[in-house]
This record gives C-alpha cells, structure tokens and sequence, in this order.
C-alpha cells in the first residue's frame, strides 16, 4: 500500500514538472514572437532614423543616397489610397448590404460567398498579372495610377465584404422586426438600421483593408508601377510610383546607404499604417460608447 | 371610429392593402447592389479564363509534360527549357521551411494565449501578433536581408547572400501570425466542459491541453496550419528579396534559389512584350501557383465547416 | 378531429350568444408549420374591432408563431408556410396580390423584449410614418404618440437624447408610441410584458386599456392575471390546437373544456 501511493507521488510530480515545463516553453515562444516584432522594429529604426528628416520626404528618388527622398512614392501612395478607397468601399460594402440583407438565401448568394472565401486566399501577384492583362493591357490605361488602383481594389474587395458582412450580422435581429413590423422595406430597413450600427464594424475592416492594400508590393510591380518616378502624379492616368516600390527598390540595391534610404521608406510605410490602424480602433471605440 | 384618425395619416396610408406596388426606386437600388454582389464572381471568372487563355498559348509552345516534369528552367535565354520543377522545388523548400519554423511555435503561443494567459496578457500578445501580420512584405525581405542573413552568415560563413534559408524563416514569422490567431480561435472554441471533465479526473494542464484541447479542436488547427502554408505558397516580396533568383533543383538551403513567385517579379521588372512565350510563362506559373494555393484554400475551408458542424 | 369539433362548438357558442362585435380579423383553418412540422394547427376565431383579444397557453404552444403570422412577420424566417384564411377587411393577407409591406403598415407589432432603434426617442417616433410617406408635422405626431402611450411627461425635455437611455419599462412604451405613430388598424402585443417589472407592468395594462378605444389589439401573454384583468377575449392554444375561445370572463370563470380549467386554474403549464 505505502510503496504503490508513493510510486503515484513520484508520478505526479514527474507530471507536474513536464506540465510546467510545457507552460513556459508556449509563453516563451510567444513572447519570442513578440520579441521578433521589436527586434524588427529596432533594426528598422537604427538604420533609418538619421535619414527621416524634410529633405527626405520632400525629394525625388536619385541615383545618389544623399539627393534621394520618397516625395513621388508618398504622393502616389496617398493617391492610391483615395482612389482604392473610392472603388473598392461603395462595391464592397454594396456586396456584403446585398448578401447580407437583401438577396433571398438561395443559390446564386451561396455562390457569391464561396467564391468570395476562395478569392480571399488568391495570392497577390496573382491579381498583379490579371491586371496587367487586364487594366494595363487589355483595356489599355497604361501602367496608370488607375491600373494600380483597380488592381488593388479586386485584391482588396474579398477583405472588405467579409469584414462588412461580419460587422453586417452583428446588428441584433430585433432591429429588423422592428423596422418590417412598421411597414419598412428591406431595403430601406437595411438602409436607415442596418448599415448605420454596423458603421463602426464596417469602417474598421474597410481601414484594415486599406492598409493592407498599401504594403502590398508585388501587384504594383506585376503592373509595371515604375521605380524612378521623377516628377508627381496629377491625374489617374499618370503613372507613379509607391512607397513600397520604392523602398523594394532601394533594398534591391546592393550599397549599404540604400538598405538605410529604404529604412527610412519603412519607417513613414510603418507610420502611415500605424495611423490608420490607430485611427480604425479610435473610431470603433468611440461609437461603441456612444451606442452604449 | 377610423374618423378619429388624422387626415394626414388617411393620405399616407393605402388602406387598400392589395394595391401590390412596384417600388421602382427599390428595385434600382437592388438591383445595382446585386450587380455590385456579381462582381465578385466576374472575377473570379476573369482570374480563370485569363489564366486558362494565356496557359494555353504556352502549352502549344511547350509540351505539358515539359513544363510539368522538366528539372530546367531556363525560360529567358537560348537554348530554352521550360521544367518548372525548380520552381516548384523552389517554393515547396521555402514553404517546408518556414512551416517547420511556424508550426510549433504557432501552436505554442495559441496554445499560450488560449489555455494560460491572463485576459490582460491576451490583450496585449494577441494585437501584437496582428501587427506582426500587417507588417507589409517588402518590410520582411528588407529584414531578411539586412539582419536575419548577416546573423546567418557569422554563424555559416558558407552561406549565400541570397539563399533559401534566411527566406524561409522570413516567411515563417510572417505565417506565425495566421497560425496563432486562427488556432487561438479553435481551441479557445472547445467547451469548457471539456476542459474541467479532464481536470476532475486529475489531468495536468498539460494533459489536459495535449490529450484533450488539441484533438478537439484539431480540425480547427490544421485548418489554420493549411491557410498559413498557402499563404507562404503565394508569398512574394520576402522571398525575391531574400532567396534570390536562381532556379536550383538542391535540397539545400544555403544556396541561391527561385520560387514561382519570384520568377514573376523577375519577368515583369523587365519590359516583357505582350504575347511572346516569356510573357505566357508568367500566366503559366501564375496558374499552376493559383490551382495549388486554391486547392489548399479549399480543403481547409471543408476542414473549418466540418469543425463549425461540431460545436454549433 | 375531435379539436375540431370542439372549435366547432366554442365558435357557435360565442357567435351565437356574444359575437355582435364587428369581425376585424378572420383566422380561419389556419394552419402553421416550420419546414412541414405543424406548430399552430387548423385554429380559428375571430378579432373584434376595437376590443382586447388575448392568446394563451403554455410555451411553445404556438401563440407567438400564430400572433407573427397575422402581420406575416413570419416571412422572415425561413421554411415557415401558412395554409388556411387570415382574412383583413376581406382579404386573406397571404394571397398573392397581397403587399406584405402594406399588411405590416396597417398591423402593427410590439415585441417581447423592448427594441427600441438606436436613435434618439423622436427619430424613434417619426421614422416609420416618415419613410411611408407622411407629409404633417412630426413634432405634433411624436407629441400625439408618446401622449397616447403614457410616456410624454417622463421623455418631453429629452426628445433628442438616445432611446437607449431609458429604462426597460420606458423603452417597451416608447415601441408601443413607435407602433402607434403609424395609426394601425390592429396592434399586436407579443408578450409585451414579459421582460419588465411589476410596476412598468401595470403602467402597460392601464395604457392597454385607454388604447382600445382606438385601437384593436391581439396581445400574446402566458400571465394569466394579465389575459383575465386586460382582455374581452380569449384563445387558449395548447400544443398547436385551438382548445377554446370565448369571451374572456366566461373562459376563466366557467370554461367548457376540461383542460383550459386545469389551465387557468393552474393545474397544468
């Protein structure tokens, strides 16, 4: 009897210890995650920080690191986001309204969401090469800031309706009763109820997809978005350069002062999406409070 | 008694309630949000037929069996070879890679932010790990280059400056975040009661977790492990930058390689004219990384609606 | 069949000595089912113009599924199909030239638990006659409804602030103004009581009272005081079948079916 319960106690502190053992090898392996983000963070910051100064965000891209600056590649990205923005929102927030709200549970709105979860998965370069077959050469616009901007759109459109669609099915099916109970329309139930109290979901996911959309870069080459861009963008038929592509272009380069220029890229790339993520978690919370 | 009632509300109202009414403005409205809804699927239609057409210019040029069983990829100088097994050697070494490196370490900090850590702790990783995943890719091939392959290099004076090696690890921080967050998903999605039946028999954390959360929630996991490797399939940016562009059928990592990806970047960066066999090759490659990331796409989504069945 | 009969007896009995009432609302051989499972089935009674009709009986025994098909809120879920007549000023409210959306703006419906738009209290008022077309003043409607629902006193200095920020009672009133702005032909009451207090309660059974001079009302309730204090008539549904339907004293008092007095004198549900 004496020998058997101690047998177990070697036993369960033998489990106990592999069960300790288990709980900090997770916690250091998520910490070593979130210690990779930092040393990322340091190393980007280390190189470029000496470069991020007015000249730097005010000068064209040149052949010599100390002429060199992001002027053409910011503009292009700010004219990217507004234009993306401008497609990809109305459609992709008409799709998950639609969906969502208004078709019948049939057929044809099962065949949309499959496709849409598969798009969603398509890698990016993928869409680069459609629109260059599409946008650049098909429908002739030239390797144009539209190019890019459809390209990016169709990329992003998958993204932005699953977010609204989600954000979409949040808003209490009370709501609805009450709004059919007065008479009211799908449509506009959906309209006046639906989409303003899933505003706050929706505008997240659409900043979040947004973001997304510019740091990606292989589209944008896919298309052709050129690396020496000299002068600004004044139309969506110009052509551009964006931060990304700069900053890959500099990477390519072998000298050490362009690893640091596009260090520097990185940093304001990182700034830009850290703004808009921030803004995106501002907007939510501030709505939720004043719902509640 | 209906007397009573306003005249205002007399007009409003149509107290004939057969009056079926066409709402015209409504079904503009609808109509043009389901047009919206189509476009999707033209996409989706669009990505194939383009992808078919051009392949099937290539495969007039090029004999399927060439292109699929060929160990030479030689497509922009003469004599040219089309074998596409390089880059596919090229693409499987860097996924291979970067699974082995995201795989356990993203179990473990699901397994970490789903059964250990405390609200608060949660609070922080779990956004720190979206960050990780919104990080563009071109930062990560910058990384790769500038600090994860010079560390390589003083520890493997032997290694390349573009190899494989320094992509995959790039490419498995980038999936680590997919794999901790949607696994974090599964298992956080397996009943308690799961749990404290367990714990009552006298199980440790760790059996518990091992014996009990984890197969429970397994569909959930593999599903998320599937959506990271197609993922590190498609990736791009890190693996140009970092793993080079040489087509190399070795299994080593220490070499200079090129994946299917990368080879699109390399073509389009040069002026490549519309319809030559060098600008069907992008379209070809592009299909087959298409059909394969599609395929994965579509087996984890089973796997995730089979697990949906199981809980809800 | 033999449920059928017993309608049968019950319908003549009030017809014949009570009905004089004008008929609003003809149910007739309505039978209800979610994806050809039967939950209300072959009931008929009438409602009366400007009187309180209230459906009893235990939970599930179909009462709410009957109420939501009156004002084909049930076309919402899906696999629900109604048979039968639900005649509304001669027309059965499922036949094809119908417009549900005209059925809903001449029936209206307050909830069981109170779902008041995320809005302010006046945009919660104004925004169904609004959206149907009405062209008078709203400020006088919105006065005129919340007065109708005993609620104007306690929200006049507060029109604008969200509807959210009143109480429970307050919100289930502010829908019953809501249903009321759009000056319905009938109301239906779903249970209307069942997540308030006893205080709000009563505040609700006062305002029913004063309404029904105006208004007919259908109310679904499984509080049997409430049914015998507040209602002309009642229907007493168990498990899909109309077991009896009678003027409202008669069936708590003297009911001709063995099972409603088990049931109203609280031997069963």
């Amino acid at each position: 009897m004496n020998s058997d319960l101690k047998l177990a106690n070697d036993n369960i502190a033998a489990r106990h210890r592999k069960a300790r053992i288990f709980r900090m090898f997770c916690a250091g392996v998520t910490w070593m995650g979130a210690g990779l983000l930092a040393i990322l963070l340091i190393q980007v910051t280390v190189d470029g920080i000496k470069w991020l100064d007015y000249q730097f965000l005010t000068s064209f891209p040149s052949r010599f690191p100390y002429k060199a600056g992001i002027k053409s590649a910011l503009v292009g990205t700010l004219w990217l986001i507004v234009m993306i923005a401008m497609v990809s929102i109305p459609i992709g927030v008409a799709t998950a309204l639609y969906l969502e709200e208004l078709s019948r549970k049939g057929r044809f709105a099962k065949l949309i969401e499959i496709n849409i979860s598969n798009l969603a998965g398509v890698p990016s370069i993928v869409y680069g090469i459609i629109g260059l077959a599409i946008f650049v050469r098909g429908l002739g616009l030239e390797r144009s800031l539209l190019s890019g901007a459809l390209t990016m759109s169709l990329l992003i459109l998958p993204v932005i309706i699953i977010a609204s669609r989600e954000a979409i099915k949040t808003v209490p099916m009370s709501i609805r009763q009450a709004a059919y109970a007065l008479g009211a329309t799908r449509w506009q139930t959906a309209w006046a109820h639906v989409l303003p109290a899933s505003f706050p979901g929706i505008l997240t996911g659409v900043i979040l997809a947004l973001s997304r959309a510019i740091g990606e870069t292989a589209p944008l080459i896919m298309i052709g978005a050129l690396t020496y861009v000299a002068f600004l963008p004044e139309g969506p038929m110009d052509s551009f350069t964006a931060l990304p592509i700069q900053i890959f272009n500099w990477v390519s380069r072998p000298q050490q002062e362009f690893h640091e220029l596009a260090a520097g890229g990185i940093i304001v790339l990182l700034i830009v999406l850290l703004t808009m993520n921030a803004t995106a978690i501002f907007i939510r919370q501030k709505t939720e409070k004043k719902l509640q | 008694m209906s007397s009573s009632k306003s005249v205002d509300m007399q007009q409003m109202r149509d107290i004939d309630i057969t009056k079926k009414k066409v709402r015209w403005g409504e079904w503009m409205i609808e109509s043009s949000l389901a047009l919206c809804a189509t476009i999707s699927v033209v996409t989706t239609a669009v990505i194939i037929f383009i992808l078919a057409k051009e392949s099937m210019g290539f495969f007039q040029v090029v004999v399927p069996a060439d292109f699929f069983f060929g160990t030479s990829w030689v497509p922009l100088l003469e004599p040219s070879s089309y074998g596409v097994l390089p880059l596919l050697w090229g693409t499987l070494l860097i996924t291979f890679g970067a699974a082995l490196f995201a795989i356990p370490t993203g179990l473990a900090s699901a397994i970490y932010l789903s059964e250990y850590a405390s609200p608060r702790t949660r609070s922080i990783v779990k956004p720190v790990l979206e960050v990780l995943a919104g990080i563009p890719t071109v930062v990560y091939g910058y990384f790769a280059l500038t600090f994860v392959t010079p560390l390589l290099r003083m520890l493997m004076p032997e290694l390349q400056v573009f190899n494989a090696l320094s992509g995959a690890i790039v490419v498995g921080i980038m999936i680590l975040p997919t794999i901790a967050t949607l696994s974090d998903n599964a298992l956080r999605a397996v009943p308690d009661s799961l749990r404290q039946g367990a714990y009552a028999l006298g199980a440790t954390s760790y059996e518990v977790t091992t014996r009990v959360v984890v197969p429970a929630g397994l569909s959930g996991v593999m599903a998320s492990f599937l959506l990271a490797i197609s993922r590190a399939i498609g990736e791009t940016m890190a693996v140009t930058l970092a793993a080079g562009a040489t087509p190399n059928l070795s299994f080593t990592f220490l070499e200079s390689i090129q994946t299917m990806t990368a080879y699109i970047v390399q073509v389009s960066m040069g002026d490549t004219p519309a319809g030559g066999i060098a600008y069907q090759t992008l379209f070809a490659v592009a299909a087959f990384l298409f059909v394969i990331t599609l395929i994965l796409n579509i087996v984890s989504q089973w796997i995730l609606s089979k697990f949906r069945e199981e809980y809800e | 069949m033999m449920t059928n009969q017993n309608c049968a007896q019950n319908l003549e009995l009030v017809s014949g000595q009570l009905f004089t009432d004008e008929v609003i609302l003809d149910i007739d051989d309505v039978t209800i089912s979610y994806s050809g499972n039967p939950a209300v089935k072959s009931v008929s009674f009438p409602i009366a113009k400007n009187k309180i009709t209230s459906i009893i009986g235990p939970s599930g025994c179909g009462k709410s599924t009957l109420l939501r098909s009156i004002n084909r809120m049930n076309d919402f879920v899906e696999g629900v199909t109604v048979q039968g007549q639900l005649s509304y000023c001669g027309h059965d409210v499922y036949s094809s030239e119908i417009d549900p959306v005209e059925v809903r703006r001449n029936i209206g419906m307050v909830f069981q638990k109170p779902n008041p738009f995320p809005k302010t209290i006046y945009k919660n008022i104004s925004w169904g006659p609004v959206i149907n077309g009405y062209k008078g003043s709203t400020d006088e409607l919105v006065e005129k409804s919340l007065r109708q629902a005993a609620l104007w006193e306690e929200v006049k200095d507060r029109l604008h602030e969200s509807a959210l920020s009143l109480s429970g009672g307050q919100q289930q009133r502010l829908c019953i103004a809501r249903a009321l702005a759009m000056e319905p032909d009938i109301l239906l009451m779903d249970e209307p009581c069942s997540a308030l207090d006893p205080i709000s309660t009563s505040h609700i059974e006062d305002l029913l009272f004063e309404l029904k001079a105006r208004y007919t009302i259908v109310i679904v309730t499984h509080n049997m005081q409430q049914a015998a204090r507040i209602s002309d008539y009642t229907a007493f549904l168990e498990m899909g079948d109309l077991i009896e339907f009678g003027v409202t004293d008669q069936l708590f008092t003297r009911p001709s079916q063995r099972r409603t007095e088990e049931y109203v004198t609280g031997r069963f549900g």
